[in-house]
């Protein structure tokens, strides 16, 4: 029997402590240990990109890693975007321009593009495309998807977000329809 | 899938990660990146029963240079050197072959030294460590060693690193002089993976004489491999497009080609050949456009 690990991880901006085997799958211990089911599984095998979230500021593919890797480390899912009822500028880009069918591989792509605004406020439509590459959508062929980008870009760019300062501008995005309060964020 | 039971160890100096590997032989793992290991693993294709986790070593992360040479530290991700300042300027090839590699996820977690490691026969960067006249660093019990790139790529999955070695650092010679180089791949439509990808670099005097050229290419066949025939015939040469064409008929000499489903041994042969031409011809532009104009100074 393998050992278990202590490890320490902030996710949304709550700290996490835990026991955990050292095969437990980062993805498995956002689900099932922590209980953030937003982040899903899709392909088990890397490449889908439904489990993106964030890692210390990158976007990764939380089925490739082991969660005692993550020991020590801030991650962000797509629980931590919304902030009192009010939805994130990629979130409300997703809802307005239909970026969404069946909407498996949203929480995934939204964290991607996340990443992707991160490093370029303002990214083409080949960069937005290229940026994506590691998210697979089988339902929307990706147009809507890029259109969605490109509106938060457009809302994130006119409301100068300081980082995830974006609570601000009452009334501009709808608010959350369904599901529990978001996890606050500290 | 959930992946095999294992002990995890998470050194933070090299010496510590030896010794573990050491200890535990055949039955550990480097985990780097992790990106072609955890798949294998939770697919129980592979199943150590210990995994050394490198990534809290700090002195294997980061591109250093002095004088004339880059050393690339064996965790640095791929998104790293697709990033670095230094490197676009003085080894362009990096960081344009690192915008092809898997996807800005994979990018963010792979590492370079574990994709060398790996020895992928479908990896981008042992053509491009090969072409590049890499030295490979591997530390082991009885102190360290260094390989160069050209016996690094032992086979199919299989490089020089032995059980119980770790490589910490790649160092890469900076090529002086009007020097262009330019990596093109054929990327496999769904995985990323090369298909056929190639490395090549061209050192220039007037007129496009070609003082020196350096040709890898990698996915074609079981390794990465130097294509020295077409080297050989564009030496010393005066080089356009017709030159560089017919010494790319025998860029395939000497690769054991491989054949899948996707791609026929016959289809891949024709690939290096189209692929070989299109990488001269866009190291030639890019020596003619000084693409590496920090090098040149160095002539």
């Amino acid at each position: 029997m393998a050992t278990t690990h202590p490890i320490t991880v902030t996710v949304n901006g709550k700290t996490h402590h835990n026991e955990v085997e050292p095969r437990l799958l980062l993805v498995h211990y956002i689900r099932d240990t922590l209980g953030l089911t937003g982040t899903h599984i899709g392909c088990n095998t890397s490449q889908c990109g439904a489990c993106t979230i964030i890692l210390d500021g990158e976007a990764v593919k939380s089925c490739t890693l082991f969660a005692v890797q993550a020991n020590g480390s801030e991650a962000l899912t797509i629980e931590g975007l919304a902030h009192d009822g009010q939805l994130h500028p990629l979130q409300q880009g997703f809802w307005e321009e239909h970026g969404l069918q069946c909407g498996y591989c949203t929480p995934g792509m939204i964290m991607s593009a996340y990443d992707l605004l991160q490093h370029n406020p303002d990214p083409s439509e080949p960069e937005i495309r290229h940026a994506l590459e590691g998210n697979l959508c089988r339902c929307t062929g990706y147009q809507n998807i890029v259109k969605s980008v490109q509106h938060a870009a457009r809302l994130m760019k006119s409301e100068s977000l300081p980082d995830q300062g974006y609570e601000t501008q009452e009334g501009h995005r709808p608010a959350l329809v369904e599901g529990p309060e978001a996890v606050p964020s500290s | 899938m959930i992946p095999g039971q294992f002990d995890y160890h998470a050194p933070t100096t090299v010496q510590e990660a030896v010794q573990l590997l050491q200890e535990h032989g055949d039955e550990a793992k480097v985990l780097a990146g992790g990106h072609s290991l955890v798949p294998l693993m939770r697919l129980r294709l592979a199943a150590p029963s210990v995994l050394v986790d490198i990534n809290r070593i700090p002195e294997l992360r980061g591109i250093n240079r002095t004088n004339g040479t880059v050393t690339i530290g064996a965790t640095t991700t791929h998104a790293t050197i697709e990033r670095s300042e230094v490197l676009k300027r003085v080894l362009p090839m990096l960081p344009a072959a690192a915008t092809v590699i898997g996807d800005p996820m994979v990018r963010n977690r792979g590492t370079f030294g574990g994709s060398l490691a790996h020895a992928d026969p479908a990896g981008d960067w042992p053509a491009v460590a090969l072409a590049l006249n890499a030295e490979m660093r591997i530390v082991g019990p009885d102190g360290e060693r260094t390989v160069p790139a050209g016996e690094f790529f032992v086979d199919l999955l299989t490089s020089a690193v032995e059980p119980g070695e770790l490589l910490t650092h790649v160092s890469i010679p900076v090529p002086g002089g009007n020097v262009g180089m330019s990596y093109q791949k054929f990327g496999h439509p769904a995985s990323g993976y090369a298909v056929t990808g190639v490395a090549a670099i061209v050192t220039l005097y007037e007129n496009n004489y070609c003082l020196d050229c350096s040709i890898a290419i990698t996915g074609a066949g079981t390794k990465a491999t130097r294509a020295t025939e077409t080297e050989n015939a564009l030496r010393n040469q005066t080089l356009d497009e017709a030159t560089m064409a017919q010494a790319a008929e025998q860029a395939g000499t000497g690769i054991d080609f491989l054949g899948d489903i996707y791609a026929s041994e016959e289809y891949r042969q024709q690939l290096v050949k189209v692929y070989t031409k299109r990488a001269l011809l866009a190291a030639l532009h890019a020596a003619n456009e000084g693409q590496s104009a920090e090098a040149q100074k160095t002539l």
